[in-house]
């Protein structure tokens, strides 16, 4: 099941990096960049993923004495948990700089924007 | 949850996880359903974190990977009429 989630998290990487590179309007490169951002997400999860284990929460289920070989390490989903907090925030500042192009030059086409090109 | 039930579950998820993620990458169709596509994937993802055994990231991916992140896209949408067509 690990494999599954970690093949379909590559996939993910790979379709996102593909339209970010093909699309040439910047609404649809950062909907792309979230695609891959979420698989990166599903590749980190599943690599801490161990066989026949349960969730790293202690209660009746799981007592503190055998804790250490019935739950998965709990460090990729902390870390996770963070990235997908980060993740929200860099999105919000691709859509920021989107809209400040929106403003200045009043298109969205990136073919369009020729500052940088001599 | 015995794992042959879950086993062809986790296989459809992925199956529908790169529909999805072909939908909202493939230009031809409209904005608003790609932005949503993209969503479904997000929530997509959190229904694979519980299958892997990861409850709070797939808590927190619903909320805020899902919905938080649709709810900016349609909010700078709503503010670039007429540029996202081009």
């Amino acid at each position: 099941m690990a494999q599954i989630a970690m093949t379909t998290g590559f996939i993910l990487i790979l379709v996102g990096l593909y339209g970010a590179l093909t699309n040439r309007n910047l609404l649809r490169m950062i909907v792309s960049f979230t695609i891959a951002h979420s698989g990166v997400n599903l590749v980190l999860v599943a690599s801490g993923y161990l066989n026949g284990r349960t969730a790293p929460i202690l209660d009746q289920a799981v007592p503190l004495a055998e804790a250490a070989e019935r739950i998965i390490d709990p460090l990729p989903q902390a870390l996770v948990l963070t990235a997908i907090v980060i993740g929200v925030g860099v999105t919000a500042l691709m859509l920021a700089y989107a809209y400040r192009i929106y403003v200045t030059k009043g298109t969205l086409d990136i073919g369009k924007c020729r500052e940088l090109k001599w | 949850m015995s794992e042959n039930i879950l086993l062809p579950l986790s296989l459809l998820l992925a199956l529908a996880m790169v529909v999805a993620a072909v939908m909202a990458v493939r230009g031809r169709r409209s904005l608003p359903i790609a932005i949503l596509a993209a969503g479904l994937v997000s929530l997509l993802t959190s229904v694979q974190f519980l299958l892997l055994a990861a409850p709070d990231v797939a808590m927190t991916e619903a909320a805020i990977g899902s919905g938080l992140t649709t709810f900016l896209f349609f909010f700078v949408l709503g503010r670039v009429r007429g540029g996202a067509d081009d």
